[in-house]
């Protein structure tokens, strides 16, 4: 195989990887990451620079796509930024102290923990719910379209959402990840907003979590051109037609699709963490 | 407070951040294909080698030496190029909510967005004291 088939290949599984990171609300780099180190043999550190890329342009490529239909909340995201970019700082740096087998078990285990959680059915998150008063001194409160017209709805457990974002923002900067399984998690379990503000506001958070590791990783020399190339183009192009699905697409089914994504993704995790072969 | 009284409605900064972002991705993915094109030409035979990793070579990994890359057409280095571009775009999306906040004196949001803007600046600048 000569680079350029290498490139094509690259870039098919690039599509695919954006098209249902952006449906899912969870971001291209959690599956790029095991099909170019499992599938096409890459070295994890490569994988994980070209994928932290794919992230940024699967979360730029998706919202602006998602901006215009009114899913997204820009000042709930821009709060919950302060903890991400945070955190991804300090895992970008914390990256080169920590072995990545262990860093990978302890990821799947989160997934699996998230997959669960997603999977239960949801409390009763009753329209009638007052406005949480540190939500509205945020600025929180806000509505998204749906057929019968706007929908208003008023987040809580603002703290615990900020911090679950933190470690969010850690596991972005460890693995090269968006972490939108667990930004969907923070603001959907957590903060009780809708499952579609969720998705497209976690979306529109992640190209400024992976920006904030994207610094680091790039001067240590893990992102290397050739790989990160067709990787990021084929996640474009898969972002776009994955968000131009969105609008149209059943919530119910979009959250049988992100349980089951990353359940085989944390088992994934797990057995070549044990393993030693990540 | 109608859109004429306030033109910085939430409505109309959120589709600005949504062309801003449009044309960041596509101004990075065309330096980033034509880039591509480039390396693919003058290499595409070669068998890849990235089962081993030896890090990228230091002229790859710091804008002026990207910048050396790119003056001299190297395709790697055009890559480089727009994989910079594609990072600096969510960071210009947080710079130009500064100002949109600004415009809506919403002075808490500013501060909430500058801090962001700080952490952004210092980890692109190597995440170094």
């Amino acid at each position: 195989m000569n680079i350029i088939e290498f490139t094509a290949l690259v870039c098919a599984c690039s599509i695919l990887a954006g098209f249902v990171g952006s449906l899912t609300g969870l971001g291209g780099g959690i599956i790029i990451t095991p099909v170019l180190t499992l599938v096409l043999g890459v070295d994890i550190r490569y994988a994980i620079g070209a994928s932290l890329v794919s992230v940024i342009a699967t979360s730029s490529g998706a919202a602006a796509a998602y901006v215009r239909e009114g899913f997204s909340n820009i000042r709930i995201g821009m709060f919950l930024e302060i903890a991400t970019t945070f955190g991804a700082l300090a895992g970008a740096l914390l990256a080169a102290r920590v072995s990545t087998g262990s860093i990978s078990i302890i990821f799947g285990l989160a997934l699996l923990y998230s997959a669960y959680v997603s999977s239960r059915s949801r409390r009763g998150r009753g329209d009638e719910r007052r406005p949480n008063p540190l939500a509205t001194r945020l600025k929180m409160n806000g509505s998204y379209p749906t057929p019968a017209g706007p929908k208003g709805y008023c987040p809580h457990a603002v703290p615990a959402g900020f911090s679950m974002m933190f470690g969010a923002g850690v596991l972005s900067g460890l693995l090269g990840i968006g972490s939108g399984a667990l930004k969907v998690i923070a603001m959907d379990q957590i903060m009780g907003l809708p499952f579609k503000v969720s998705t497209t506001t976690s979306n529109f958070m992640i190209g400024v979590t992976a920006a904030a590791s994207a610094g680091v990783y790039l001067s240590r020399g893990y992102i290397d051109p050739g790989l990160a190339a067709p990787v990021m183009l084929g996640v474009v192009a898969g972002s776009i037609a994955g968000a131009r699905l969105l609008a149209e697409a059943k919530t119910k089914w979009l959250r049988l699709v992100f349980g089951v994504v990353i359940a085989v993704m944390a088992f994934e995790m797990i057995y070549h963490g044990v393993t030693g072969r990540l | 407070m109608t859109n004429q009284a306030r033109p910085w409605t939430d409505q109309r900064v959120e589709e600005w951040i949504g062309d801003l972002l449009r044309a960041g991705v596509t101004l990075a993915a065309a330096v980033v294909l034509f880039g591509l094109c480039v390396h693919l030409a003058r290499h595409g035979q070669v068998a890849p080698e990235y089962h081993v990793f030896r890090g990228e070579p230091l002229d790859l990994r710091t804008l002026s030496g990207i910048m050396r890359e790119v003056l001299a057409f190297r395709g790697r280095g055009l890559i480089q190029l727009g994989l910079i571009l594609l990072i600096a775009t969510p960071v210009a999306r947080v710079a130009f909510s500064v100002v949109a906040f600004a415009m809506q004196r919403d002075r808490l949001y500013v501060v909430v967005t500058l801090l962001v803007l700080a952490v952004l600046s210092y980890s692109l600048a190597g995440g170094r004291p």
